[in-house]
């Protein structure tokens, strides 16, 4: 028999051709499950997830088979690493270039919060200037845990409402970072 | 190790330049001496086509700052002769208020970063320098901030706690 | 491949651009920008932006204590982190006369020369990936692992390894870390070989690497370059023979030495390295089989931290350990120089130290730093995709560069 597993399949109505489940269900399950990141890898964090992408933690298995370093065509903003004052700019260019929907992920100490380095010179965490949606600690992270704040960001992403990017409360998020 | 030992070095730099090269100590083993800054292009133009000493490898130009002292910028010079396997470190200690030094990118361009370097973290200006600008910081600070009066952390936050950090 | 541009100043047909080859890179390179003026494919000049990634590790060094300094060096070239720690514990214990026991340079031997391969390790591979070929890359990546294993036996970390103490070790390497290391000396030779089979004679890579970017060797000594970059133009300068730290001067090995300078010479340089620090890691488990067993560190009370269990039970163990933490300890005020083989270049330390807990002022000699400045300069009449492999065998680590 094969190893292979499947993904369950939502709840719905099934019968002899025909599976019958709300779309939020559908387009989150397809979402979670191809995501395509953008690797920001800045500093050491960055190494960490060259390991995860290599074959032995293998990250391409939960759909990110294509990283992608155009923002046009990501979904998910992982920025590992760093982020010093001077590159704050371009993170948050890169940011607004992406199209809904869009996801961050702060890898490593350094991009939550600064982590080790409290200086005049380091951004004290880019939620600062994006809005995060996962923080992964660890200095670096192993990547074992790198792929269980991926797993958190699917799971967002499958339960998240189709209606979220248009509502008050999203609009009110983006206003507080300065974001049209 | 070198066929040219730290005495053969400052004998000949002391029959050239007198006394223009004052302090000569060796912490550990390494010459270190110190000059002046109208001096230094000659010094280190010597001790590179010198045929004797070829010291053509320039390791590093870095800078120091001791507020307490009256000429209180220090600008570091490291070099080494490959061939005869000997390192000379060379400070130029200059006034605080309006560090000037002319630069040694004529000598080597290997300079041209590291004075940079010196001039994004201490204020030094080189002197003829092709691109005096900021290297590592952002451009538009206005501050060094390797001088000793510059803090650490970034006086601007306010989301940090001084009570939760003991101060 | 001449440096001059297509089209003269005056011609009306010249039309030139301006790329941005930005800070945020594909391929994993680290931030730092290059922009370019180009004519075509053909790039007439570039200036250089660094500073993305700068965390000011020179100040935060005149705050902290020395046995806390060895973190911050961890992130210097993070690729090669034990080397960086390394360095940073024979600084302080050149500046304050501690005698380090064989077994321990030993042991410090095979840990530098583990990190030398996984540095090279990434720079061979990236250089395949920016020629197009993915293979070689995760073949690599799988041996890196095996290394990241060792060093997690040894310390307990993947990367940022914070390995040894100021004069030695925190434990001895245990039985299990000798296995593997012995393992990976049997098991890691014919994946590099594969390696090199993919790459050496590959029509592909030679044509695509051959005669870039050659560099001759007054330039480059001009340039203060140093490393395996500076030894593939021929100049044979090795921290490790011109002055051996750490018992270099017991081991018999060779510096692979290139001829032309250009990208295959150094991707040639790199691997033979590898195969070099195969050797030394051979030599040296040879070595400490005769060496008395057990010992990993220097008999230096006043600066290693006493055995907890020795802090518990005994007043001079529990006086020693208030006094190295809480810095009471007088240490000479003078300054010190000392550098060591990275997997760069020359990685150097200069410590200025007043007799306090901290250092007064420490500088890190960083060769990616003093390599990269040539790029701008060197890359002006190079077509874009050589100087995208130019960069690449530079192995420029952003965190060294910027420190």
């Amino acid at each position: 028999m094969s190893e292979v597993n499947l993904v369950e399949a939502p709840p719905g109505v099934e019968g002899s051709g025909f599976f019958a489940t709300s779309m939020e269900k559908v387009v989150g399950l397809a979402r979670s499950h191809s995501l395509w990141p953008l690797p920001f890898a800045t500093s050491c964090c960055g190494i960490e997830f060259m390991a995860t992408m290599g074959s032995h933690y293998d990250f391409a298995r939960f759909g990110s088979e294509r990283p992608s370093f155009s923002p046009r065509q990501a979904d998910l903003l992982m920025v590992m690493g760093t982020i010093a004052k001077k590159m704050g700019p371009v993170l948050k260019q890169v940011y607004l270039q992406m199209a809904e929907p869009r996801w961050v992920i702060a890898v490593g100490a350094c991009a939550s919060s600064g982590g080790i380095f409290d200086t005049y010179s380091v951004m004290q965490g880019i939620d600062e200037i994006i809005p995060v949606d996962v923080y992964v600690p660890g200095c670096p992270p192993r990547p074992e845990a790198i792929i269980d704040g991926f797993n958190k960001i699917q799971e967002l992403v499958k339960n998240e409402s189709l209606r979220r990017r248009d509502s008050q409360e999203y609009k009110e998020l983006l206003e507080r970072y300065g974001i049209q | 190790m070198g066929k040219l030992n730290n005495q053969q070095v400052i004998q000949s730099l002391t029959s050239v330049f007198g006394e223009k090269i004052s302090v000569p100590s060796e912490p550990y083993g390494f010459l270190t001496f110190e000059t002046s800054a109208d001096k230094i292009i000659e010094v280190l133009r010597f001790l590179k086509e010198d045929k004797d000493l070829k010291f053509n490898y320039l390791t590093d130009i870095t800078g120091i700052h001791y507020p307490e002292q009256e000429l209180s910028i220090g600008v570091i010079y490291h070099l080494h002769s490959l061939t005869n396997n000997v390192r000379v470190r060379i400070k130029v200690f200059i006034d605080g208020d309006a560090p000037h030094i002319p630069t040694a990118t004529t000598l080597w361009e290997g300079a041209n970063w590291m004075e940079r370097e010196t001039y994004d973290f201490f204020g030094v200006i080189f002197d003829g320098h092709p691109n005096l600008v900021r290297v590592l910081n952002v451009d538009d600070m206005t501050v060094f901030p390797m001088r000793r009066e510059h803090p650490l952390e970034d006086p601007n936050r306010v989301d940090k706690k001084d009570y939760f950090f003991g101060r | 491949m001449t440096n001059q541009p297509i089209f003269t100043d005056n011609d009306p047909q010249k039309e030139t651009f301006v790329l941005n080859l930005g800070p945020t890179h594909p391929a994993t390179h680290g931030v730092f920008q290059n922009v370019l003026v180009m004519d075509g494919e053909r790039i007439i000049s570039g200036v250089s932006t660094i500073g993305y990634i700068h965390r000011a590790f020179e100040k935060i060094a005149e705050h902290r204590p020395f046995y806390q300094i060895t973190p911050l060096t961890d992130r210097l070239n993070y690729c090669s982190s034990p080397i960086n720690n390394m360095g940073w514990h024979m600084t302080v214990e050149k500046l304050l006369g501690i005698e380090i026991p064989k077994r321990v340079d030993y042991l410090r031997v095979i840990v530098m020369e583990l990190a030398r391969i996984s540095d090279h390790l990434i720079c061979n591979g990236i250089l395949g990936v920016d020629t197009g070929a993915f293979t070689g890359f995760l073949y690599l990546m799988e041996e890196r692992e095996h290394i990241y294993e060792i060093y997690e036996e040894i310390c307990g970390a993947r990367l940022t390894t914070n390995i040894g103490r100021i004069g030695g070790f925190e434990r001895d390497f245990n039985e299990i870390a000798f296995a593997k290391i012995k393992k990976f000396l049997v098991k890691f030779p014919p994946i590099l070989r594969e390696f090199e089979t993919l790459f050496n004679r590959n029509r592909i890579f030679i044509d695509r690497t051959s005669g870039v970017a050659a560099v001759d060797p007054e330039t480059a000594l001009n340039y203060s370059w140093s490393g395996p970059i500076l030894r593939a133009t021929g100049v044979d300068y090795d921290v490790r023979v011109n002055e051996p730290y750490s018992s270099y001067q017991d081991f018999d090995f060779e510096i692979p030495v290139g001829t032309s300078g250009d990208v295959y010479d150094r991707y040639i340089v790199r691997n033979e390295e590898m195969w070099q620090s195969l050797r030394i890691i051979e030599q040296a488990l040879e070595k400490i089989e005769k060496e008395p067993k057990g010992i990993f560190h220097a008999d230096v009370p006043e600066f290693y931290l006493p055995p907890k269990d020795e802090v518990y039970n005994s007043m001079e163990a529990l006086i020693y350990h208030f006094k190295i933490v809480m810095g009471e300890i007088d240490t000479p005020k003078t300054e010190v120089y000392h550098a060591v083989e990275g997997g760069n270049g020359e990685l150097g330390f200069y410590l200025v130290n007043d007799g306090g807990r901290s250092p007064y002022r420490l500088h890190f000699r960083r060769p990616s730093f003093i390599n990269y400045q040539m790029y701008a300069p060197m890359s002006a009449g190079m077509l874009l995709s050589d100087a995208i492999l130019n960069m690449s065998s530079l192995n420029v680590i952003a965190g060294e560069l910027d420190a």
